[in-house]
C-alpha cells in the first residue's frame, strides 16, 4: 500500500482506491447480495409481499430437483433440470478440451517457433475476430453452418456429402470452440513465452522426443497459463446465453435456458436467482475438484 | 567407452553472416579439449553443431566415425551443459538427473539408484530432494553435470559452465571437472573466453576468432609457440614493438624497430621486409644486459602485486616493454625514472604476423 501511495501520490491514490471499491461494492457486491436474498424469498404477487407467506425458504432451490418434470441421464432418472445441467457441464468440459488442443499447439507455436518479425501480423490475425460484437460472430456461424449455407456448398462442390452441422450439439461446440478458444490461447501463450528455450534444448539433448518434452518440461510450465485458460473458457461456457440460443437445434438443451425462461417468461427472478447461484457455486466446486485432480495427476506424471 | 570428434571443413551461416568459417578439428577421444576465443567469435554455434540443434551450412562432423548430418539432438551421443545451465526448476534434484532415463524408458527404481550414484560422483549425496532452486550456484553446476552425466555420454559439452560462479567457486570447479573428466574418461569439449581456464583444464586449445580457428595446439605451445599475433595477444601477456622483418632467410632473422634492431625468431606465413609485429611475454624480459637483445629505458612505473613484480619502462621512441619477475626476499627495485637496461633472448622475441 505505502508502495502504491508512493508510485501515484495521495490524490491519486484516493481516487483509485475509491474507484476501485465504488466498482466492487456498487456494482458486484450489492447486486448480488439483493440476488442471493431474493433466491431464499418466494415469488409472490406484490400484496402478499411481506405479508406472512413472505419468508425465508429454499423451495426455489428445490424447485430445480423436482421430479414431477423427469428424464433418464445415463440409464438413472433424473429431474429434467439436473440432466440438462449435467449436460451442460458435459458438453463445456467438451468445449474446454477441444479449446486447449487447439489453443495449446498455436500457443506454442507462436511463443516459441514463430520468426520475431511475423508475430505482429500474426496476433493481429488473431485479435481482428474480437473487434466484431459476439452476436455478430455467432450469427456468421450461424449462416456458414446452415444446411443451405457456405460451407455444405463447399462440401458439395469437392463432392462430399453435406452434414447437418446445427443438429444437436455440433453448432453449440463450435460456436463456442471459436467464440472462447482465445482466452485459452493467451494464458497458454503467455506462460510458454516466460519459458526458457534452453529447458526444451536441454530436454531434447537429454534424449526427449518432441512428446517428451512438451509432457514433461513444456506443460508442468504451462500448467497456470493451461489452468487459468481452462477455468475462464468452461465458465464461460457453462453460462453462455447467446451461443445455444443461436446455435442450439430443437433437441439441444443449456442450464442457462432454464434461467432465462424463468426470468423472463415466468417473470420468477427469485427462482432464477436461485438457478444462477446453484450453477456457479457446483461449477466453482467442479472446477476446483478437476484443478485438484489435474495437479496430483500431472505430478504424478513428471514423477 | 568414450568418442572422438571429428570436425571438418565445418562453416556455418546465420543469413549473409558467417559465424563459423571453415574450421577443422581432429578431437580424440577421451580428450579434454577447449575452444577459446572472445565474446562473439562462434564457439558456442561450434557447440549447438556438434550437438544437434543446429545444421553446419558446409563441410561434416562426425562423432565416433559416424557422420552426424541429418541426426538430431535426441539421438546424438552427446550432452550438452548449457551456459546458464538450463536446470528444470518444476523438477527436484534427483528427478532431474534421472531426466534422461525417464525418457529412454528405465524404470523408477532404477532411475532412483543411478541418480544416488551420479550425487556421489559430483559429491552432494544428500542433495536428492532438494528442489533446483535451494541450490547454490556451485550445486547446481554439479547436478547438471550429473545429469548429463546420467545418460552416458560419448562427449561431454561444456558452454562456458563456470561463468557465473565467482573466482574461488570457479577454480574449485576446475579441478573438480578435470577431475571428472579423467574418472570417467568421456571426451569433453569445453567452451570459454577465460584463458586461464582453456590453460589450466585442457589437453589441447583451440583459438579462435571471428569465426576461424587460428591454431589448436597444447597449453604450452599455445603459450610459448603462438602462430599468430592474434593468439599470442589472447593468450597471455605481451610487450608489443611494431617494425620490419629482416634476413627471414638467413638462421638469425632479425626484426628492426624504431629503437634499433632485435634478434628475433620468426613466425609463420611471414614475408622478407614485412612490416609487422614482435610479441615479448614479460616473464622473459629481466633488467640487466646479459642476453643478445639490450635495450635502455626509463622505468615508467613498478606495480607490485605481492608474488610478483612487473616493471614498466619506456624506450627511447616511446614503447613500452614489461618485464615481470618474482618477488623474493632482499629483491631491489628499480625506481620510477631510473635509467636502466631490459634484456631479453633472441628465442623471447616472436615476430609474428598480425591478424
Ligand atoms: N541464431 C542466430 N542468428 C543470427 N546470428 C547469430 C545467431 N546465433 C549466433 N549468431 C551470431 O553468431 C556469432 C557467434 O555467436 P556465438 O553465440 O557462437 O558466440 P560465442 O563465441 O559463443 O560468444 P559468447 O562468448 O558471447 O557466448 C555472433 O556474432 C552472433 O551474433
Ligand atoms: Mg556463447
Amino acid at each position: 500500500m505505502s508502495d502504491f501511495v508512493r508510485r501515484y501520490g495521495w490524490g491519486l491514490s484516493a481516487i483509485l482506491v475509491t474507484l476501485t471499491a465504488f466498482w466492487l461494492l456498487a456494482l458486484v457486491w450489492v447486486p448480488y447480495s439483493v440476488m442471493i436474498e431474493k433466491s431464499f424469498r418466494l415469488y409472490l404477487p406484490v400484496s402478499e409481499i411481506g405479508g406472512p407467506s413472505d419468508r425465508y425458504t429454499l423451495a426455489n432451490y428445490l424447485s430445480l430437483f423436482d421430479m414431477s418434470a423427469s428424464s433418464e441421464f445415463l440409464g438413472l432418472m433424473v429431474p429434467i433440470a439436473v440432466q440438462v445441467f449435467l449436460i451442460t457441464v458435459f458438453y463445456s468440459c467438451g468445449v474446454t478440451i477441444i479449446c486447449f488442443a487447439l489453443a495449446y499447439p498455436a500457443a506454442y507455436f507462436l511463443a516459441k517457433k514463430a520468426a520475431p518479425a511475423q508475430i505482429p501480423t500474426l496476433f493481429l490475425m488473431l485479435a481482428i475476430p474480437l473487434f466484431v460484437s459476439e452476436m455478430l460472430r455467432t450469427f456468421a456461424w450461424f449462416i456458414i453452418l446452415a444446411y443451405q449455407g457456405p460451407l455444405n456448398a463447399l462440401l458439395d462442390a469437392v463432392g462430399l456429402s453435406k452434414v447437418r452441422w446445427l443438429s444437436g450439439y455440433n453448432g453449440i461446440i463450435i460456436g463456442m470452440v471459436y467464440t472462447y478458444i482465445l482466452f485459452m490461447f493467451f494464458p497458454i501463450y503467455n506462460s510458454l513465452t516466460a519459458l526458457d528455450n534452453n529447458q526444451i534444448e536441454a530436454a531434447k539433448d537429454l534424449g526427449a522426443r518432441s512428446w517428451q518434452a512438451h509432457l514433461n518440461v513444456i506443460m508442468p510450465h504451462a500448467k497456470p497459463g493451461i489452468s487459468s485458460g481452462a477455468t475462464m473458457v468452461f465458465m464461460f461456457a457453462v453460462g453462455s446465453v447467446l451461443v445455444p440460443t443461436l446455435l442450439g437445434s430443437p433437441n439441444s438443451r443449456w442450464f442457462t435456458e432454464i434461467i432465462i425462461r424463468s426470468m423472463f417468461e415466468g417473470q420468477d427472478w427469485n427462482s432464477a436467482a436461485a438457478y444462477a447461484f446453484l450453477l456457479l457455486l457446483v461449477c466453482l466446486l467442479f472446477v476446483s475438484l478437476v484443478m485438484k485432480l489435474f495437479r496430483v495427476n500431472l505430478a504424478d506424471i513428471t514423477r | 567407452m568414450s568418442e572422438g570428434v571429428e570436425i571438418s571443413r565445418v562453416s556455418v551461416d546465420f543469413g549473409r553472416f558467417r559465424a563459423v568459417d571453415n574450421v577443422s578439428v581432429d578431437i580424440r577421444p577421451g580428450e579434454f579439449f577447449s575452444f577459446l576465443g572472445p565474446s562473439g567469435c562462434g564457439k558456442t554455434t561450434i557447440l549447438r553443431a556438434i550437438s544437434g540443434f543446429l545444421e553446419p551450412t558446409e563441410g561434416s562432423i562426425s562423432i565416433g566415425g559416424r557422420p552426424m548430418r541429418g541426426i538430431g539432438p535426441n539421438k546424438r551421443p552427446t550432452a550438452l551443459i548449457f551456459q546458464n545451465l538450463a536446470l528444470f526448476p518444476l523438477m527436484n534434484v534427483w528427478e532431474n538427473i534421472s531426466f534422461g532415463l525417464k525418457v529412454r524408458g528405465i524404470d523408477k527404481a532404477e532411475r532412483r539408484r543411478r541418480a544416488e550414484d551420479l550425487l556421489r560422483i559430483v559429491d552432494l549425496p544428500d542433495a536428492a530432494h532438494k528442489m533446483i532452486a535451494q541450490l547454490s550456484g556451485g550445486q547446481k553446476q554439479r547436478i547438471a553435470i550429473a545429469r548429463a552425466l546420467a545418460v552416458e555420454p560419448k562427449v561431454m559439452l561444456l558452454d562456458e559452465p563456470l561463468s557465473a560462479l565467482d573466482l574461488k567457486l570457479r577454480q574449485h570447479m576446475r579441478s573438480e571437472l578435470r577431475a571428472i573428466q579423467e574418472r570417467t574418461k568421456v571426451t569433453f569439449i569445453y567452451i570459454t573466453h577465460d584463458q586461464n581456464e582453456a590453460l589450466a583444464m585442457s589437453d589441447r586449445v583451440g583459438v579462435m576468432s571471428k569465426g576461424r580457428l587460428q591454431q589448436v595446439d597444447t597449453p604450452e605451445r599455445i603459450y610459448n609457440d603462438p602462430v599468430n599475433g592474434f593468439v599470442a595477444s589472447f593468450v597471455g601477456e605481451n610487450s608489443i614493438l611494431e617494425g620490419r622483418i629482416q634476413q627471414l632467410d638467413r638462421s638469425q632473422p632479425c626484426f628492426v624497430t624504431a629503437d634499433g634492431a632485435i634478434a628475433c625468431v620468426a613466425g609463420p606465413d611471414l614475408t622478407n621486409a614485412a612490416r609487422t609485429k614482435v610479441y615479448i611475454r614479460p616473464e622473459t624480459i629481466k633488467i640487466g644486459d646479459e642476453q643478445v637483445n639490450t635495450l635502455p629505458v626509463v622505468v615508467n612505473s613498478v606495480i607490485f602485486e605481492g608474488n610478483v613484480v612487473s616493471v614498466i619502462g619506456r624506450t627511447e621512441s616511446g614503447a613500452h616493454l614489461t618485464s615481470q619477475f618474482t618477488n623474493r626476499p632482499g629483491l631491489m627495485l628499480p625506481s620510477v625514472g631510473e635509467q636502466i637496461k631490459f634484456t631479453f633472448a633472441a628465442d623471447a622475441a616472436k615476430v609474428l604476423k598480425v591478424e
